[in-house]
């Protein structure tokens, strides 16, 4: 029982299109981990007879929308858990075609680790590329490549070899750390959860020992201190007359009571008097924690500001240069003024100027067609009409990232990195 | 160098106090849909924390159908009070008498269907911009495309084609005039997770969760409570059985499960070795494949 308590939590997403195996492979790991249950096999079953399908389709499990189950399709991203005694996951299952790429980068945005899948048969192919060149922009911290249909090309070592050399050699170009190579299949199971008797040659980890075990620890960024306040907790009653506490979640680094602060815009330093949770103070806390941090002294601090070190600031900046991923059907117009949001601050905004166009299959730079629409990427400068306190994304995903807001529909337009 | 790791419930109450506080922060007039089950109660109890040592700033909002288990409404009251928060009921029943909503009829007759009317006019009638509910991703298929931050037209209904788009850690709770949004505090939780939640908090929850006694009839695969609003035929026989219920809806739809698990501990072990969904159970889930998506584009929970 205490096992289950202890587990830590690991998100990664999956992209893929109809027939790599993508869903096959989800399927295993949650049938595999016990995480599918009998009625809802029963309710796939059903309706795959019902299809005239001859084999349970685990696709079903993870297209919930009527139009996705009747055009078998993924269009959204699905969320799907297992859990294992070590560690609990949240999949971000994603639609892999070019015309979903807001989907794949949504899935993205909160994944420790992206899963690759690659056909043994075709290699490298278009998808690969744009599904990796996604995992770098968006840095997502751990790639695992899983090289999949294993069995189709009897389990040949060359085969392998060949492909992660190929993907090695386009991955040298990407900004990316930490990546995987496991030869599976996901039909016949192997080295998914169980170790594969048919490829011997192999020494690595399984998908799921693998999954389980990487470190994740030092994903979140612990060095810089950065606390946007999201709220003021004022009681106002006779127990806590002068309670003032600013509520919000830890974006990076480690408060500790008695830190040096400084209070942004303002400028105003004090010093941490406490922090405090349901529980009672605690003496430390990080990032991602959820903490309500009291100050020695009275200032005028209200949502949008930012509590930050006083040795250790972010950027103060009106010009932000950013990749934004355009996720609205109607594309920028000129001029045109959006809400920026960013931490828990909001402003005026404007995109003054696009740099180029990133084709995210091959990462060729546009600066002649600077037309975006709908799933583009592209290099932009935005002007914003107060001064936003960043960080690069690149440095930290909490205070480096930004969404645009439009001001006629209140739609959600598109979504930026702080380069 | 120390470890700074959350574990994982740890990590998923950071998640939602967060999202509990962006929607204290960002409407106007927030509430919080409550139903007396134990993901309201999850959700009621992080608003807690996420908001200590001042109180929950928002009101309950209870949707009555008028079928309740006696144990729920007892326990909603007791809590009520001990929170000092604001109890808001939207009767069912009322809507029916005002001609608002129609009865089913029939032996399956439920007003699971029509409580959509009643929350939306509760809704609108006290100018609610965000309702925060206990449902989570994992519940049902429709509820996985579910945002955290989810939008609502001003008629109340979902677009799961037309969703926001949520990234990282930034909630757009933007509106125009007559719409509202519904919040899911839970949405990352398993059930396994509220489970093991409410045992590592000590959190009281209602005497049906844990194993009884009670009279039931075997009705549509499931163990159903014998109470005034069913009609019983004659070919069905009353047993006394020891059960208990995974989830909790309307007393006509909410089946029972035959279990011995009468601690927190023993629940924990059950629902780990489950091979059925909680919702499995649920009536109003089975009425068709896409039942909870229809229900959902109307506007319910």
């Amino acid at each position: 029982m205490e096992g289950y308590l202890d587990m830590e939590l690991l998100r990664f997403t999956t992209a893929g299109s109809v027939d790599d195996g993508k869903s096959t492979l989800i399927g295993r790991l949650l049938y595999d981990s016990k995480s599918i249950f009998e009625d809802q096999l029963d309710q796939v079953r059903q309706t795959s007879e019902r299809r005239g399908a001859t084999e349970v389709d685990l696709a079903l499990l993870t297209d919930g929308l009527k139009d996705e189950r009747e055009q078998g399709i993924t269009i959204d991203v699905a969320y799907r858990y297992f859990a294992t005694p070590k560690r609990k996951f949240i999949i971000a299952d994603t639609p892999g075609h070019i015309q979903y790429t807001r989907n794949m980068v949504t899935g993205a945005s909160t994944a420790n680790v992206a899963l690759i899948l690659i056909d043994a048969r075709k290699g490298v192919i278009e998808q690969t590329c744009r599904h990796s060149i996604i995992a770098s922009l968006l840095q997502i911290p751990h790639i695992i490549v899983c090289i999949n249909k294993m069995d189709l090309v009897d389990y040949q070592q060359e085969k392998f070899d060949q492909i992660k050399n190929d993907f090695e050699n386009f991955a040298s170009k990407l900004d990316v750390k930490d990546v995987q190579f496991i030869p599976i299949s996901a039909l016949k199971g192997d080295n998914v959860v169980n170790r594969s008797d048919n490829m011997n040659w192999y020494e690595g980890s399984t998908l799921l020992y693998t999954l389980e075990n990487i470190h994740i620890g030092s994903d979140h960024n612990h060095i810089d201190c950065r606390f946007p306040v999201q709220t003021v907790i004022r009681p106002q009653t006779d127990e806590h007359h002068d309670y003032r506490g600013y509520a919000g979640r830890i974006a990076g680094g480690v408060f500790k009571s008695g830190d040096e602060i400084t209070v942004l815009p303002s400028g105003f330093t004090s010093k941490i008097k406490s922090i405090d949770i349901f529980e009672g103070s605690v003496i430390e806390a990080f990032a991602p924690m959820s903490v309500t941090i009291t100050l020695e002294d009275d200032i005028d601090i209200s949502r949008g500001d930012m509590i930050v070190r006083t040795n250790n600031q972010p950027e103060s900046k009106q010009d932000i240069e950013v990749m934004l991923c355009w996720l609205n059907n109607k594309g920028p117009q000129p001029r045109s003024k959006y809400t920026i949001r960013h931490t828990t601050a909001d402003a005026k905004a404007m995109i003054k100027e696009i740099r180029y166009k990133l084709d995210i299959n091959s990462l060729h730079r546009n600066e002649i067609d600077k037309n975006i629409s709908a799933n583009d990427i592209c290099r932009a400068q935005i002007r914003t009409t107060r001064p936003l306190f960043v960080d690069s994304y690149r440095k930290n995903r909490n205070t480096g990232s930004i969404i645009l807001v439009d001001e006629g529909t209140n739609e959600t337009v598109a979504a930026g990195m702080i380069i | 160098m120390k470890n700074y790791n959350l574990t994982h419930l740890k990590e998923l109450e950071a998640e939602s106090i967060y999202i509990l506080r962006e929607v204290a922060a960002q409407f106007q007039k927030p509430a919080i849909l409550f139903s007396g089950g134990k993901d309201s109660i999850c959700v009621t109890h992080l608003a807690r924390k996420a908001f200590h040592p001042a109180k929950i700033p928002f009101p309950l909002v209870h949707i009555d159908t008028g079928h309740n288990f006696p144990e729920t409404m007892e326990f909603r009251d007791n809590l009520v009070s001990e929170l000092g928060a604001k109890l808001i009921v939207g009767s069912v029943q009322k809507s029916i008498d005002d001609g608002r909503a129609a009865e089913e009829k029939g032996k399956n007759a439920s007003r699971n269907a029509i409580q959509t009317v009643t929350l939306l006019d509760t809704i609108e009638e006290h100018g609610f911009d965000a309702c925060i509910g206990g449902a989570r991703r994992d519940e049902e298929k429709a509820r996985a495309k579910e945002r955290f931050f989810s939008h609502r037209d001003e008629f109340g209904q979902w677009d799961p084609k037309n969703q926001r788009p949520e990234l990282w850690n930034i909630f757009n709770g933007k509106q125009n005039f007559g719409e509202h949004f519904r919040v899911f505090p839970l949405s990352n939780w398993t059930e396994m997770d509220v489970w093991q939640y409410i045992m590592a908090e000590n959190i009281e929850i209602p005497s049906l969760y844990f194993a009884h006694q009670r009279d039931v009839i075997w009705r549509n695969n499931t163990w159903l409570p014998v109470s005034d609003f069913i009609q019983i035929e004659e070919t069905e026989e009353i047993i006394n059985k020891k059960l208990r219920f995974r989830t909790l809806g309307d007393i006509t739809i909410t089946g029972g499960d035959e279990s011995d698990a009468d601690t927190l501990a023993k629940i924990v072990e059950e629902v780990a070795a489950a091979r059925n969904t909680e919702r499995g159970n649920r009536a109003d889930d089975k009425r068709s494949e896409t039942a909870m998506e229809d229900r959902k584009k109307e506007g319910y929970f």
